[in-house]
């Protein structure tokens, strides 16, 4: 499961665009993660802040 | 807002501004719907643009200026500085704007042209019927209306959703996104007339680290790493935070910027039936400097001349709406991208050592003007043997 930490996103959508899912969008200073997310972590990668993070079922 | 137009224009940036501006100047009917409640705000950008490439477009104005820039600055990965005079860098030189006042004024005229503007209003999905886009559902603050229109403009940035909904891929290859963060910083001292480009791959690998004069004693001050190279403990922030520390220890942060920037080639393709992608969301930005404001103003602008062609000759389809597609990629922007994805390919592969090299050979060069182009030719004429190693672009030049 993706977490995003929302007190460390700058809303920038660097993460929008790399996501080979279509699973992100940027609704203004809210970034929205959609069902169809892998978990493939390519977003967490990239994230200029480290805002987000792929979280395994066991740990949630 | 209305629920038809000719033209429907997705995102409120420099591409979108100059499409809608453009499509009334026409004739046409046109709507900007931003999903921000402020157009230009918060800002995602370094702010810098060529004089006369600006000028193309818009008069220069103190409103939305910071600052004037004369010259450019190299800092090689051994730390030794190059100094590109103004003559030399001629008529290339450039400002550093202010985007939340230049793009609010280039929404400004646009709206004073003709072209309706709806902030707080995001597209949230295209209106598609066999086939052909038709519009888009638009939502503000809730309340989802259809609004229709001959040609859509997707003119939605780096975050860009609307093509893709459209069926088209627009991701961009991790390795090809910089992934950046900037901080305005005052109290700093620096040359407020001269940018500075750091090279090198402790500072910032696979990308740059820039400072740009905002004024006396303030500059935005960023970075930009490709996506493979970032990860925990090395991303963006903690490599432009390590510089900060070590360069500006008593600078002060007045802004605290996070963004992304497509270094990848073009999409593939950039319209579809009633569709034109422009700017950010064609993925034209310029890969070696990342730049991509003129680059959305002038495929917005052109986006707009195509629709209303099209439009009056009663065709929207993609094989009509191709020559935009053809135009660009022919014109001097298209061919600079081509141009200058290859030698960022190129500069993206070399050690430091190697970077070293080129700079300290560059910098012995009388360059009557500076230009990628003029650069590379001289990188060329230095080191022969570097023909070999660049291939494509050594034939792209000739
Ligand atoms: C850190 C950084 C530094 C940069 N430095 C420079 C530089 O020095 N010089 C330079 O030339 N370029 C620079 N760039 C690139 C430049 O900022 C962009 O190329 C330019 O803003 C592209 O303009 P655009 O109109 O295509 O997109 P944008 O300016 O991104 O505008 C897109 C707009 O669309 C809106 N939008 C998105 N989706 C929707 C939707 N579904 N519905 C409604 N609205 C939507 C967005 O909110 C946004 O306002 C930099 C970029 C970054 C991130
Ligand atoms: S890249 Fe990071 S900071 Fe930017 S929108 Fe995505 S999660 Fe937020
Ligand atoms: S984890 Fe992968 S699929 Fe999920 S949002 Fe991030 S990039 Fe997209």
């Amino acid at each position: 499961m993706l977490k995003v930490h929302r007190d460390i996103c700058g809303y920038c959508g660097c993460c929008v665009s790399v996501c080979p899912e279509g699973a992100l969008e940027l609704i203004d200073a809210y970034l929205s993660v959609e069902e169809n997310c892998t978990s493939c972590g390519v977003c967490a990668k990239v994230c200029p802040l480290g805002a987000l993070e792929v979280v395994h079922e066991k740990q949630v | 807002m209305k629920s038809k137009y000719d033209v429907l224009v997705i995102g409120g940036g420099p591409a979108g501004a100059l499409a809608a501006k453009t499509a009334v100047e026409k004739g046409l009917s046109a709507c900007i719907v931003e999903k921000r409640p402020a157009i230009g705000a918060p800002v995602r950008c370094a702010e810098g643009i060529g004089k006369e490439a600006l000028q193309e477009f818009i008069e220069p104005d103190t409103r939305w200026i910071s600052a004037e820039m004369t010259g450019a600055t190299i800092v090689a990965p051994d730390g030794f500085v190059m100094q590109l005079s103004s003559q030399m860098a001629g008529s290339k030189v450039g400002y550093v704007l202010d985007r939340k006042f230049f793009d609010r004024e280039l929404v400004w005229k646009a709206a004073e042209a003709g072209a309706d503007v709806a902030v707080k209003s995001r597209a949230a999905a295209p209106i598609i019927e066999n086939g052909v886009v038709r519009g888009a559902k638009v939502d503000f603050c809730g309340k989802v209306t259809n609004v229709r229109a001959e040609v859509v403009i997707a003119a939605d940035g780096v975050e860009s959703k609307f093509s893709k909904w459209c069926g088209i891929d627009t991701t961009v290859p991790v390795r090809e996104i910089m992934s950046s963060v900037q901080y305005v910083m005052t109290g700093i001292e620096i040359d407020q007339h001269s940018t500075v480009f750091y090279l090198g791959n402790e500072v910032a690998p696979e990308g740059y680290l820039w400072v740009f004069p905002k004024g006396k004693n303030t500059a935005n001050v960023g970075i930009g790493i490709s996506g493979k190279k970032s990860g925990a403990g090395h991303r963006a922030k903690d490599y432009l935070d390590a510089f900060v520390k070590k360069t500006f220890p008593h600078g002060r942060t007045i802004e605290y910027i996070p963004g992304g920037v497509s270094v990848c080639r073009p999409l593939e393709c950039t319209v579809a039936d009633g569709l034109i992608i422009t700017g950010d969301a064609a993925r034209v930005v310029d890969p070696l400097t990342g730049g991509g404001i003129y680059n959305a103003m002038y495929t917005g602008k052109l986006a707009a001349e195509t629709a209303a062609d099209c439009i009056g000759r009663g065709d929207v389809s993609k094989k009509a709406l191709m020559a935009y597609d053809k135009t660009w990629r022919a014109s001097k922007m298209g061919k600079a991208i081509e141009r200058n994805y290859h030698i960022k390919e190129y500069l993206i592969k070399q050690p430091d050592t190697k970077l070293n090299e080129i700079i300290h050979s560059v910098s012995k060069i009388n360059m009557t003007e500076f230009t990628t182009l003029n650069l590379v030719k001289e990188i060329i004429r230095v080191n022969p043997k570097l023909v070999l190693e660049l291939g494509a672009l050594a034939a792209s030049l000739r």
